[in-house]
């Protein structure tokens, strides 16, 4: 089932070279195999792990998605969509505090979640565009930087100069809010408003689908790839192609990287909305934190580079990634009798991963950098 | 810090210029320190205890700030992966309680392993750099976070039997945070340190401080430290001149990180514990910031900078925790510290320097 999954390649149908496959996907190959010799390891049942699949696959998607329309406008990874992840938080401790619930509070906290991720999303591309070539560790440190103030706003704001009805989000001394903000009335909002069941001959539980999740994320990827299509989306590849050419051809281009990186946080805002929904609650002072770590390491592990992405990659990056986070800790404890080493090596792959990725594309970046240079001195 | 020798510009215009000079986010950072100093002194807080505080933390944080210069100098940018070097200190320390020194010799044991530890690490790391030029930020910090990560299953297997680092009731691996209380905690502060007043005065651990910038700044005005100023200003020019880029910046690399693994003993002997796992994770972006602070760009650096950088960001911290803690609550210091050190990098990161591009 997982082998089916790998990203779109252009169609070549003029003999099947085994050699330029392997070399293409040897990202997402090597996860494969770490997965399924994990998963083998792990001893989990197999219901069991697909169930966890399915429930993860559903609540990250929309995350890793959001980061592929900066790639493409040639930003790289977009490691602010931390903002994006804030401003969904924000706007569930909003709704708890208008007393909403269900649907219409999950609704409501992803309109609310609009327009903060829109400001967050405009200023982080002022940011980049001051610091063009130097994005990435731009958003690194942006990253940081928003925490910081996050951390600020929610530990001494909240509750003291922005009033908070709901007492129980607070710490005891009545300002700041705790490290754990439930969520209860929006949990499973959008997940249990359809789910198929699956019974398997023979195994207990049942395989639960929560269709509607999977519907929006699925209804995401189309409308991304209409997009695309459209005249803002060959503004955006123009941009990431080069530039100064696209400048050239009268594309204002500091305004279609601001549009890519607002995109790009609105989606990150909502996809932290549907990830809290399925948690049902907040972890104040860390679910933002990882989220453009996790992010990042899942669209690369799918096989996408620091230029180029897909939507296919993208799901098969969350697919790889989060199957390989169930299966270490207990492959770690079966394998070397000490689940800690899972959880480490996991940290690693996840860290390694990225910065392996950059290293590449740098080396690579830079052997093309030099060839150009070359044909121009033999062209002069 | 360039004099303007612009005779006819006006006074506002030199103003104006010497503000754009020293920087909006370094006065921002100066006024805050200003503010906090005054509040201090009208709480009645005590002088003399944080003055000690601040020339501890300085001495204590220096050598990991002095780590920056050399690979700015080379034109690598600040060192991001310093949790690199800082990985090889630890393990030289741990080595040095395996087997059982302690005092002097336990430190100066560490510092003999660590240094070559280090440099070697930084060879190959320098090796890493040469081949991805321009991004060197981002995958320094990836690579630092992986070392790190990778190091905390070293910790969990490695086989030391020292009582003093590994679980007291069974569980495999070394414990988070190693006590140096018999070791070698505190011999380099507490050695010839005197004090006026209420200030006490850490003497040696200045002394090891000053003697290790007076070193770069030898090394600055050396044959080989001038070449490797060149490559970081000008590669092309450097290149031209017949000067080996790929070597000059692979020894910046590997003076920064013998500088970490030096550091971050001197660092642990201050502190009195030694910390594993995750601890060196975000050590990096401490260092970069004091440094920045201290007025050095990402291309450009001297021992100044660090002395200053460290000074000053070390002055906020100690001063802002006794300050916060009377006037608002608890851990806003933990608060300020990333907003001031993660501000002064992104400032620093979105400003176009002179003499070109990082590229």
């Amino acid at each position: 089932m997982n082998g089916d999954g790998t990203p779109e390649l252009p169609v070549r149908r003029q003999g099947f070279e085994l050699g330029e496959f392997l070399q293409r996907n040897v990202v997402p190959i090597f996860f494969l195999i770490v997965c399924i010799f994990g998963g083998y390891h792990s001893g989990l049942p197999l219901p069991f792990l697909i169930n966890e699949i399915i429930t993860r696959m559903a609540r990250n998607s929309f995350l890793v998605i959001s980061l592929i329309i900066p790639i493409l406008a040639g930003m790289g990874l977009n490691f602010g969509i931390v903002l994006g992840a804030m401003a969904g938080q924000f706007a569930y401790v909003i709704t708890v505090n208008l007393g909403m619930a269900g649907l219409s509070g999950f609704l409501w906290t992803a309109v609310l979640c609009f327009p903060m991720a829109v400001v967050f999303g405009w200023l982080t591309g002022m940011l980049f565009n001051n610091a063009k070539g130097k994005e990435m560790i731009t958003g690194i440190i942006l990253g940081f930087f928003a925490n910081g103030v996050y951390q600020f706003v929610c530990l001494y704001l909240l509750g003291k100069f922005i009033p908070i009805p709901v007492k129980s989000m607070l710490l005891s001394t009545g300002i700041g809010l705790r490290n754990t903000v439930d969520i209860k009335p929006m949990h499973y909002a959008l997940d249990n408003l359809w789910k198929v069941r699956f019974k398997i001959p023979g195994v207990i539980f049942p395989i639960i689908i929560p269709m509607v999740t999977i519907l929006v994320v699925l209804g995401l990827c189309f409308l991304l790839h209409y997009l695309f299509k459209t005249k803002l989306g060959q503004d955006f590849r123009a941009v990431g192609q080069d530039r100064h050419i696209a400048a050239v051809a009268g594309i204002k281009v500091d305004r279609v990287r601001i549009l890519a990186v607002i995109f790009s946080t609105v989606l990150a805002g909502w996809g932290q909305v549907i990830f809290l929904q399925n948690l049902g609650n907040i972890n104040t002072y860390g679910s933002h934190v990882q989220v453009g770590t996790f992010a990042v390491a899942a669209i690369l592990i799918g096989g996408a580079s620091v230029t180029k992405a897909t939507i296919g990659q993208a799901l098969l990056g969350t697919l790889l990634f989060h199957t390989m986070f169930i299966v270490s800790p207990l492959a770690g404890k079966n394998l070397m009798g000490n689940a800690q080493i899972g959880e480490y090596f996991r940290v690693f792959v996840t860290y390694g991963v990225i910065g392996l990725a950059l290293a590449l594309h740098a080396w690579q970046s830079r052997a093309r950098d030099k060839k150009r240079l070359r044909d121009a001195e033999e062209a002069a | 810090m360039l004099a303007i020798e612009k005779d006819c510009e006006s006074m506002g215009d030199r103003l104006r210029d010497l503000v754009r000079d020293f920087g909006v986010a370094r006065l921002i950072i100066l006024i805050f320190l200003g503010i906090l100093i005054a509040s201090a002194y009208f709480l009645k807080l005590p002088m003399g205890q944080i003055l000690s505080s601040i020339l501890t933390r300085f001495g204590m944080n220096g050598v990991l700030v002095l780590a920056m210069i050399p690979s700015i100098q080379c034109g690598a940018g600040p060192n991001f992966a310093l949790p690199l070097g800082v990985t090889c200190g630890i393990v030289a320390a741990t080595l040095s309680i395996e087997l059982n020194l302690v005092g002097f010799q336990a430190f100066f044991f560490a510092l003999l392993v660590a240094t070559p530890l280090g440099a070697l690490t930084g060879y190959f790391y320098g090796l890493l750099l040469n081949k991805v030029k321009g991004q060197e930020l981002t995958v320094g910090t990836y690579f630092g976070f992986s070392i790190v990560s990778l190091m905390c299953i070293f910790w969990t297997l490695v086989p030391f039997k020292s009582p003093e680092m590994i679980w007291p009731y069974g569980g495999s691996g070394l414990r988070v945070t190693i006590s140096l209380q018999d070791r070698f905690d505190k011999v380099l502060d507490s050695f010839l340190s005197f004090q006026i007043g209420e200030v006490t005065i850490p003497t040696g651990l200045l002394l090891f401080f000053g003697a290790l910038c007076l070193l770069i700044w030898l090394f600055n005005r050396s044959k080989t430290g001038i070449a490797m100023l060149t490559v970081g200003n000008n590669p092309r020019f450097a290149e031209s001149s017949g000067l080996n880029v790929n070597k000059y910046r692979v020894i910046g690399s590997v003076l920064s990180n013998a500088l970490a693994a030096v550091g971050i003993v001197v660092y642990a002997q201050s502190f009195g514990f030694l910390q594993l796992y995750m601890a060196p994770l975000f050590m990096a972006f401490f260092a970069v910031a004091s440094i920045l602070i201290g007025g050095a760009t990402l291309r450009r650096a001297t021992v100044w900078h660090a002395i200053i950088g460290c000074f000053l960001f070390q002055s906020i911290l100690v001063v802002s925790m006794p300050v916060a803690n009377v006037v608002v609550a608890d851990n806003l210091a933990e608060v300020v510290r990333i907003i001031i050190s993660n501000g002064i990098i992104l400032y620093a990161l979105t400003r176009r320097e002179a003499g070109g591009d990082v590229r």
